[in-house]
């Protein structure tokens, strides 16, 4: 049998298992277009480049599956470069294929030609320029691999128009895969274990940090066993966010810059830290200078680039949390720990009393009550899809949940506009749950043409925009660190409503608290797509994301809200 | 401080590339680079020397090992290692200087490759002290060309790398 190039992308597709792909044609990347319709491959066509690697980044994050996006030469290949490097901070698998000019004009500066292997070399696990249509079914297989395998990442197929021409009978991929370089699994260092677990069983006030690898791993369930055995509670970054049950008591919830309160004390208070598939970003961390000064550390993660990287550990473990985990619930001993969990007991309650939540209503409409009542309808089963920024931080503080699912973010790169596009992709990924696209006015409008993207896919996802008409992070830091000069950050927006129904799509705006209920219930009664438009408080102690960790300060340097909204005696009751 | 990386990577476009980028990225200075081909068909080996201590050190190697294409990377730096340089020097002579400069050449066990009028070129290898000390006394008599290639290093002993 041969087949062209072209044929050899969509058979090898199949191959993989992938039934949807993202992208947007051009050019050079025609021929392989033209095969489509062979093959029974759903193709999402988006409105930007941008959106169909953020949607593959979406549908990768939803079902642990690889997400494939297709872009043509240049400037549709260079558009998917903030979409590659959101996927490789955050280690979520996508495949992407490139159209590149003809061979022989490679080099010459032809048109719609751009160096993507050489643009991509930083933000991609590993790429390919095909020059061979033989190796094409190779390449292909080995891409897939790669992405999906130890630490997950973006790879890119950069592919010449002649190449999807050319007829190959190579239309299976070798064997044996030939990456000489490439092991990425490890046996897992029992003694090391052991040491790990002396240190955990000697511990007095032990914090799990867990994040995006226990979800990434699918080990939950045994994080939670380890928990409850040995009396630690447990703090999560924000794409760990879901790796532990949220009301669950020995929970502490998010750490680091906008962490909760009482999680960073624990970590600033414990005696012993055990870090799982985690990186201590510093968004995380605060100030390394004063971290976790009284800690023991312990990191076990599946990239041993990561290892002694930012924190000097005590026992540091290669491997893959599926691996590693079950072991060490073996290897340790049973422990309660009721003072400490008392005292951080003590520090939840106080935390409690600066809640915004706690608060006693002004009439008006703040980020985390609109959190808190899409928690309240959806019962907390939602995949909730966070844009970046203020927002970000209520959906992960406010969005409490009990079942291990992700909340998807940008967490490392931070990117603007992901939400909306990554929305798509989860929806399609999951076309049975219920997805919500939290999003600012800000970022919202960065990416706001995949709207159409989803009215043509008629996909059933809820946005919720807070407007608060800023970009409101940066004017929170401007308000906090840079003497309230809000330059370049009041946004004069749109009639939202008026631009969302343009594309088909229900909208409604809430800027009564006492309306958000109704207008979230009647959105997910919406077959179809829905829209609501927050007005969120834009200033002040209202439109400002507390506890934050100022810059350059450590964690238990956080700064809280100012007042307390209750006396400690009446604070909430909640599943946050 | 000087540290010395042994890294075993594929014969593959691209690849330099991708390992000077990385030390790029990572803010390292690179003293010297080499790379060439091994026994192994398909596998070239290189030498790299970089300004850092053994901790940075031990994490651009992490970093190099997750690179698809580097199948090994050693720091040799503490290391019972043989470890050359080569050099080719074109000396200004005349008639009077022409025999000083050949028993210099002489005592650094060096070689003449190149005899001409009023220039004879040399070649010399070994440590990089050598090397140094022998350019430094070729420097009184007018250098007029150089070429340096970077740092080879092997482990001593039975054991390959």
């Amino acid at each position: 049998m041969r087949l062209t190039g072209a044929q050899v992308v969509w058979e090898m597709l199949a191959r993989e298992g992938v039934d949807v792909v993202f992208g947007l044609p051009g050019g050079a990347m025609l021929d392989t277009y033209h095969c489509l319709r062979e093959y029974d491959i759903h193709h999402v066509l988006v409105r930007h480049e941008q959106g169909a690697a953020h949607a593959a980044d979406g549908y990768a994050r939803a079902s642990g599956r690889v997400g494939v996006a297709i872009a043509t030469s240049g400037p549709g290949a260079t558009n998917l470069v903030t979409g590659i490097a959101t996927a490789m901070l955050d280690s979520s698998p996508i495949v992407c294929i490139t159209g590149q000019v003809g061979t022989s004009l490679i080099g010459t500066d032809a048109f719609q030609e751009a160096d993507m292997t050489g643009i991509t070399l930083p933000i991609t696990k590993h790429n390919y320029l095909v020059t061979d249509v033989d190796e094409l079914a190779s390449i292909m297989h080995e891409a897939f691999y790669v992405a999906r395998s130890g630490r997950p990442g973006p790879v890119l197929i950069d592919l010449p128009k002649d190449v999807q021409q050319a007829k190959t009978s190579c239309v299976e991929p070798l064997a044996e895969m030939r990456l000489p370089g490439y092991q990425p699994a490890e046996d897992v260092d029992v003694e090391l274990l052991q040491r790990a677990a002396d240190l955990l069983n000697s511990a007095e006030r032990p914090v799990i940090l867990a994040g995006h690898g226990i979800l990434m791993s699918g080990t939950a369930q045994v994080l939670k066993q380890l928990a409850e055995k040995t009396g630690a509670v447990v703090a999560w970054t924000l794409l760990g966010k879901g790796a532990f049950p949220n009301s669950h008591p020995l929970s502490v919830g998010l750490m680091g810059m906008h962490g909760e309160a009482f999680a960073n004390q624990a970590i600033q208070e414990a005696d012993l830290l055990l870090a799982l598939g985690m990186r201590f970003d510093d968004r995380a961390t605060g100030t390394l200078e004063s971290y976790a000064p009284k800690a023991r550390k312990i990191h076990i993660d599946a990239d041993a680039a990561e290892l002694n990287k930012i924190v000097t550990t005590d026992v540091a473990i290669l491997g893959d949390l599926s691996n590693v985990l079950d072991k060490l619930l073996d290897t340790v001993e049973p422990n309660g720990h009721s003072q400490w969990l008392s005292l951080v007991d003590s520090w939840r309650k106080q935390s409690r009393t600066r809640d915004i939540l706690s608060k006693p209503h002004n009439g008006r409409l703040v980020g985390p009550f609109v959190i808190d009542s899409l928690r309240k309808e959806t019962q907390g089963d939602a995949i909730v899809v966070a844009d970046v920024g203020q927002h970000q931080m209520w959906a992960a503080l406010y969005y409490g949940q009990d079942r291990p699912d992700p909340l998807i973010t940008s967490g490392g790169l931070g990117t603007m506009g992901f939400a909306l596009p990554a929305a798509i992709g989860v929806q399609m990924a999951l076309p049975d749950r219920e997805v919500w696209a939290v999003a600012g006015d800000g970022g919202f409008q960065m990416t706001i043409q995949e709207l159409a993207t989803l009215v043509q896919e008629d996909l059933p996802v809820k946005i919720a925009l807070m407007n608060n008409s800023y970009l409101g992070m940066v004017r929170q830091w401007q308000e906090m660190f840079y003497e309230k000069r809000y330059e370049a950050t009041y946004l004069a927006n749109p009639d939202f409503i008026r631009l969302v129904e343009a594309y088909g799509i229900s909208a409604r705006r809430v800027a009564d608290p006492k309306d958000a209920a109704a207008a979230i219930a009647e959105a997910r009664r919406h077959g179809g797509p829905a829209f609501i438009e927050f007005e969120v408080a834009g200033e002040g102690e209202d439109g400002n994301v507390y506890p934050i960790v100022p810059p350059g300060a450590a964690l238990h340097e956080m700064v809280t809200r100012p007042e307390p909204c209750v006396e400690l005696a009446g604070t909430r009751e909640g599943n946050r | 401080m000087s540290r010395t990386l042994i890294v075993l990577v594929e014969d593959k476009p691209g690849v330099l590339a991708r390992v000077a980028g990385l030390l790029r990225r990572r803010a390292f200075n690179i003293e010297s680079l080499t790379v060439g081909r091994t026994q192994e068909a398909g596998i070239s080996r290189m030498t790299i020397v970089v300004d850092s201590d053994r901790t940075e050190a031990q994490k651009v190697a992490q970093n190099l090992l997750k690179l698809v294409n580097v199948i090994e990377v050693e720091d040799v730096t503490e290391s019972p290692l043989v470890a050359r340089n080569l050099a080719l020097v074109k000396v200004q002579i005349n008639g009077g200087s022409r025999a000083e400069v050949m028993q210099i050449v002489g005592i650094f066990r060096a070689r003449v490759v190149d005899v001409g009028l009023d220039t004879l070129m040399i070649e010399a290898t070994g440590t990089e002290e050598k090397v140094e000390g022998l350019l430094q006394l070729l420097q009184a008599f007018g250098i007029v060309e150089m070429v340096r290639g970077g740092r080879v290093a092997m482990v001593r002993g039975a054991e390959p790398q």
